[in-house]
This record gives C-alpha cells, structure tokens and sequence, in this order.
C-alpha cells in the first residue's frame, strides 16, 4: 500500500526522529511510504485558540497537498483529531481525505491488520492515552495492542491513565500555573509506576510531560510510541 | 441585559494561582471529586440505554429551546389556571426587586430557602438582607457556606472546598455544637438549628429543577428534605426559575429524573422528588408565587452554537470529571456557575468583567462533552466563545504570521530552517540534556513548569531530502 506521510508542523521541526520512526515501520512491513513536500500545519493551533480565518489556509494546502492518496498516515492523535473533527466543519468538500486520514494505531490495526509490527524493546513502559487520542478519534486499546506486541516489552498500568496531562496547547502558557499542576500528577503517576518510559500518541503531551518528567529525579523519559514501534533491540 | 453573581471580577489566570497555593483546598476537591466521579461511572456504568437517554435529553431541551417562547405562556397560563402567580423578571435586579416585595407584603423578616442556583445566581440573599429580611439557607451544604460567609464553589456541592473538621469549626464558630466531626454528628446540629427555622417560617423561596408547560407544575429534586420541609410549612411559597426550566409534559420527566440524580449525585434515584401545581386548598402554601427570570438567557439562545449550554440541568458532573476544575475550585471562575459549564454559561449570560477569560480555562480535553447527560459539546462551544471574543493584538499578529508562514512550501521550509539554526546556540548552553530549564519572557511561561524542547538538529523535510532525494 502507498501511504502518504503527514509529519505534523512539530514533529518536523522537534520531533523528526518520530516521522522518520514511521516510514521505518511502514516500510518494514512493506508498504511505500511518500513525502509530500507541500504539506505544513494542519491549523489545529489556530482554530482551537479561535483563530478560524487564520486556520482556513493551512486546511486548504492540507486538502490540496493530500487529496488523491489511498491513504494518509499522521503519528499525532490531535492532528487527525483537527482533521476529521474539524475539516468537515470548515470544507466541507474535502471528505474522500479526512475519511481516509489515519492516527498510526488506526492505519496499523484497522486497515493493515498489524498488531506484531516486528519491533523489540526491551524496557518498562507504561501508556498515557491523550485526550483527542481517547475522547475525539476513539483510539482505545489500539495502541496498547500495538505496544503489547512488542518483544521485550514491560508495559505497566498507569493510575488515573485517563486524566489530561495539562498541556491543552496555549493553555500551556494561558494558564501555566493551572497546567503545571495537572502536569505534576500526571509526572508523580508515572514516576510511581516505575517506568523508564512513558509512551503517547502525540509529542505535543510528550513534549510537555517530557519536559516535567526531567525536572523530576526518576528515570523515566517521554517517548512517542511510533519510535517503540521501530526499535528493534 | 443581565447581572448577579455570574461575573467573574478577576481574569481566571490570577484567580486561579492563588488557589492553586491552598494545598488544603487541593487535597480537599481531589477527594470528593474522585468520590462523586467514581459513583457515577458505577451507576451510570448500569443503565443499558444511558446513550439513548442522554440522546432523548438533549432533543427535549433542544426541541424546548426551539420553541421557548410558546412554551413559556403556555406555562404561565397552566400555573395560573392553578392558583399561582406567575412573574416575570429581565434580570437579576428586577427578580430580586419582585421578590422583596413579595416578601415585604407578607410581613415576614425570615424566610427560609431551598438550595437554588437562581436565587444565587440573581444574589437574592443580599438583595433581602439589605431589606432587613433574614434568608435562611437550608441545604446543609449552602448552610455551612452562609454560616462561614463564603460563597458556593460548586453547583451540587457548595461547600465542597472544606473538610469535615473545617466545618465542625465553622459550625462551633456559629453556635451549632457539634460533640465530634463524625457526618452524623454534624447533621445533627444542623437539623437542631433548622427545625425552628422551619416550624416558624412564614415565607419558603425555592429554585426549581423543571417546570412543566402542560400542568404549570414545578419539581423540586433533592437528597435532605429539607427542601420538603421549605415547600410545603411556610404560607407563601416564592420559586424563582430561569425561563430554560420548561418541559413541554410531565411524561418528559421521566428522561430527566433518570439522568439527573445518576450525573450529579451519583444515585440511582435521589430520595426527594417534590411536585406541585399552584396551590391546593387546605394543603401546603395557600399563596404560590413564581418569578421567571431571563438574565442573559434570551442573548444565549440567539447564538447558534452557543445556545445548547441552556439545556444544562445543572447536574455538574462536568464539574466533577474537569482537571481543571478539581486543581482550582468553584472560587476561581468567579460566577455561581463554574467549572466547565461555568466556563460557556457565564460568559454567555454576560459578556461584562472578566469573563472573557474563562473560555480559555480549559484544556478542551473533552471528559465534560463524555460526562454531560444532555450531551452539551462543551468543547465546541469554548473554541467558539474564543472565537467570537476580542483577541490580544500581539497574539493575533503572531497568530497570522504563523498562518502566512505555513501556507506556503518555501516559506515554510526557510521558517523551519530559521528555527533550527536559532536554536543552534541555545543547544549548545543546553548541553546533554537536550532541553531548556529557563527562556525569556514571554517563552518563560512554558519554563516556569517545565524544560522545553529544542528543534532538531535536522528537520525531517531535511532527513527526507538526503535520503531519499527530494524536496
């Protein structure tokens, strides 16, 4: 299957190593994977903050740079949370690419069949499903059947998985003390499971929850879960 | 034109900080909003059909609103075909002035009160203290906020900021001797207190959960009795009821008694349910008087997105499920309403103070949307209410220079590249860790909680081009 990537604006600029961990899995598992070079933010920024005129461009290269592909793969649950909630709202024309717009779990396990995608890590890990993952795409225990197939894999139940981690994009800064609370029980549960890793659909939670984690004295690091999903020792 | 306590003085951020410093408060909200949360996913968790019933909740109230009007003078005309008086109110001021005078012509200087998000929300206790009339709250939870002169912090649970030691205090401060802190013991000493409050009322003002059009009866639903005890001793009964109240039958009732108690209580059933129609002779208040109030009502229901926060039942598992609202309290939001309807009703009914701030209060993390058994997407209407409201002018120009940067491959390649060659220096001061502790204002408020991260060393548009030769 030809597989088209969506990167998402973050990961290409900080998370590179998460793109890159999908076209690894995908191409293991013998699919093609393309690049569409005209691709940048999806506006999730912009429309949540209440920018909606300023959102509409980036909707419309986003409509533009992926129509016509089978299907589109983006390692980030809001992201594909903007498209398919959103998109609807805002063109409606454009449905062929939001209905065949995909979280990875959902591309993995719902269109290619796939739970054991061949990937060993050995360590501790434990899950944090995010909000537009859980509450918007319905992700469920998608994820999770991905990580549990993984070899070597310990994957540890964290309290209160449910909770947002705080960050709610310029919420993170709009209401930084509120933020900084939620963010610091989320860290203590996870701290407390004893995990090295904790691992989520989307690196802007990861990057917040990342960046509370190392200002804590435990060992466990924010990882994206598609990076487990491309290890292989 | 609306007022009352549904305007929040100061912006939620700075609300919200010094709250946040109540460690006490904090642990106190962490417990009985898990408690409450927990009980509800048990009873709800039973109900075969709850995606149906909260489905036949919101149609019924959506249907109401779309008809409001016709509704409302059908209800008037029922209620006053059965004895009562019906009155109606544009705002806060003019409800609390007709209540007063209600109150005034019977001669009365004590009344005696039924737990009511109306009459909080219109500032009623004020408006009769300042008459020189007495307004006892009976509810044991908006008791002890009344005895400790505090203001609610919670739809269901007023005084849910305090523990029971907190409150045996604020009891012993008011007379009320309790012997321990035991929730019985406490109990006990507030029926003393009430019982002679409710043997000598001659006046009892309500709230109402519903009322229905059909019948012009009004229902009162709660857990102590005391609300009984308010609705059926005193002579004159005053309830004061928001005009999105209505339902069209009393068979509606039965959707609504079986979301209600299971959202806010966490029961299966709450034990009082109270109805009534007017007045019957020989039998309870022999003059009924309901004010209708709008405050801001009217406004909220010409929005077309922002009209389903009038279905609210005032249930507040919204409250109970929000992060938000479980770090910070009801104190934070600044209005009788707060949490995450609080946070689409207030500024809705009122556009005044600070209330422009709570849309923002939220992480839209969604677990309000899942909770609401009226299916209100609380979600939706606080991007919309964002949206809709006054942007800080360097927000907007950054928020548009984003935008024209991103639309366009080259541009958005050469912003890409920027970033990470700005960021090549600080990389260098971040050293192996990888993140940054401190960055100057306005980034400072990321690092006050947390190290940021830094772009890549090479975008992945970047990775792309040299391996697989485009771009």
């Amino acid at each position: 299957m030809k597989v088209a990537l969506f990167v998402t604006c973050v990961n290409d600029l900080v998370f590179p190593g998460t793109g890159r961990a999908v076209v690894q899995v995908l191409e293991r598992l013998g699919h093609t994977v393309e690049f569409p070079v005209e691709q940048g933010c999806c506006g999730q920024m912009h429309a949540n903050s209440g920018y909606r005129e300023e959102a509409l461009p980036l909707v419309a290269n986003f409509v533009k740079t992926f129509d016509g592909y089978d299907a589109v793969v983006g390692p980030s649950g809001s992201c594909v949370a903007m498209v398919r909630d959103w998109y609807p709202k805002l063109v409606p024309d454009a449905t062929e690419v939001v209905a065949r717009t995909y979280e990875l779990s959902e591309l993995l396990v719902d269109v290619l069949g796939v739970t054991d995608v061949g990937a060993t890590f050995p360590h501790r890990v434990t899950y944090h499903p995010t909000c537009h993952g859980l509450r918007l795409l319905h992700l469920g225990d998608r994820p999770r059947r991905l990580l549990e197939s993984v070899r070597d894999l310990e994957l540890l139940d964290l309290p209160g998985a449910e909770e947002c981690c705080g960050f709610g994009g310029t919420f993170s800064v709009k209401n930084a003390g509120v933020s900084g609370a939620m963010l610091a029980d989320k860290c203590r549960s996870i701290v407390d499971t004893g995990a090295e890793y904790v691992a989520a659909v989307d690196n802007s939670c990861l990057a917040h929850i990342g960046g509370g984690l190392s200002r804590t004295s435990g060992p466990a690091k924010a990882i994206h879960y598609a990076e487990i999903l491309a290890a292989t020792s | 034109m609306s007022g009352g306590n549904i305007v929040a003085r100061r912006p939620f951020p700075a609300a919200a900080r010094e709250e946040l410093g109540d460690a006490q408060l904090r642990a106190n909200l962490r417990k009985a909003t898990h408690t409450i949360r927990d009980k509800r996913l048990r009873v709800v968790g039973e109900v075969p059909d709850w995606e149906a019933l909260r489905q036949s909740g919101a149609a019924i109230k959506d249907d109401v609103l779309s008809r409001l009007p016709e509704l409302l003078e059908e209800f008037e005309a029922t209620a006053t075909a059965a004895g009562a008086t019906v009155h109606w109110a544009r705002d806060a001021a003019e409800a609390c002035a007709v209540v007063t005078q209600l109150v005034r012509d019977t001669g009365a200087t004590e009344v005696v009160k039924v737990k009511s998000m109306a009459t909080q929300e219109i500032g009623l206790n004020e408006a009769l203290e300042a008459a020189g009339i007495d307004a006892v709250e009976t509810d044991l939870a908006e008791l002890i906020v009344q005895l400790a002169d505090d203001t609610p912090s919670h739809i269901l649970v007023p005084a849910i900021h305090y523990n029971r030691s907190q409150i045996r205090e604020i009891f012993t401060r008011n007379g009320l001797s309790a012997l321990t802190d035991d929730p019985p013991a406490l109990a006990e000493a507030a029926r003393r207190h009430l019982r002679a409050k409710f043997l000598s009322a001659r006046v009892g003002i309500s709230g109402a959960n519903f009322a229905v059009a059909e019948s012009g009866a009004l229902v009162v639903v709660e857990s102590e009795g005391n609300g009984r005890m308010c609705l059926t001793l005193p002579e004159t009964l005053i309830s004061v009821v928001g005009i999105e109240k209505i339902l069209p039958t009393f068979r509606d009732l039965e959707v609504f008694l079986q979301l209600l108690p299971r959202s806010s209580t966490g029961e299966r059933m709450n034990p009082y349910t109270s109805l009534w129609t007017g007045v019957t002779p020989g039998d309870g208040p022999q003059t009924v008087h309901i004010v209708l109030v709008d405050n801001g009502r009217t406004e909220t229901l010409a929005d077309d997105v922002g009209r389903q926060a009038l279905r609210c039942i005032r249930c507040s598992a919204c409250l109970n499920v929000c992060p938000v609202y479980e770090r910070v309290g009801g104190h934070a939001y600044g209005s009788v309403y707060p949490g995450p309807i609080g946070a689409i009703l207030s500024p809705q009914m009122s556009g005044e103070g600070a209330n422009r701030t709570l849309p923002y209060a939220s992480t839209l993390c969604g677990a309000c949307y899942d909770a609401c058994p009226v299916q209100i997407n609380i979600p939706e209407v606080l991007v919309h209410l964002r949206q809709t409201g006054p942007h800080p002018v360097a927000e907007r120009a950054a928020m548009r220079a984003l935008s024209w940067a991103m639309r366009d491959r080259r541009r958005y390649t050469a912003a890409l590249r920027a970033a990470r060659r700005g960021a090549a220096p600080v990389r260098w001061v971040a050293g192996r860790r990888g993140t940054v502790r401190h960055l100057p204002w306005p980034l400072s408020r990321w690092t006050s909680t947390r190290d940021a991260p830094l772009p890549a060393k090479q975008t992945f548009r970047e990775w792309w081009a040299t391996e697989r030769g485009q771009a």
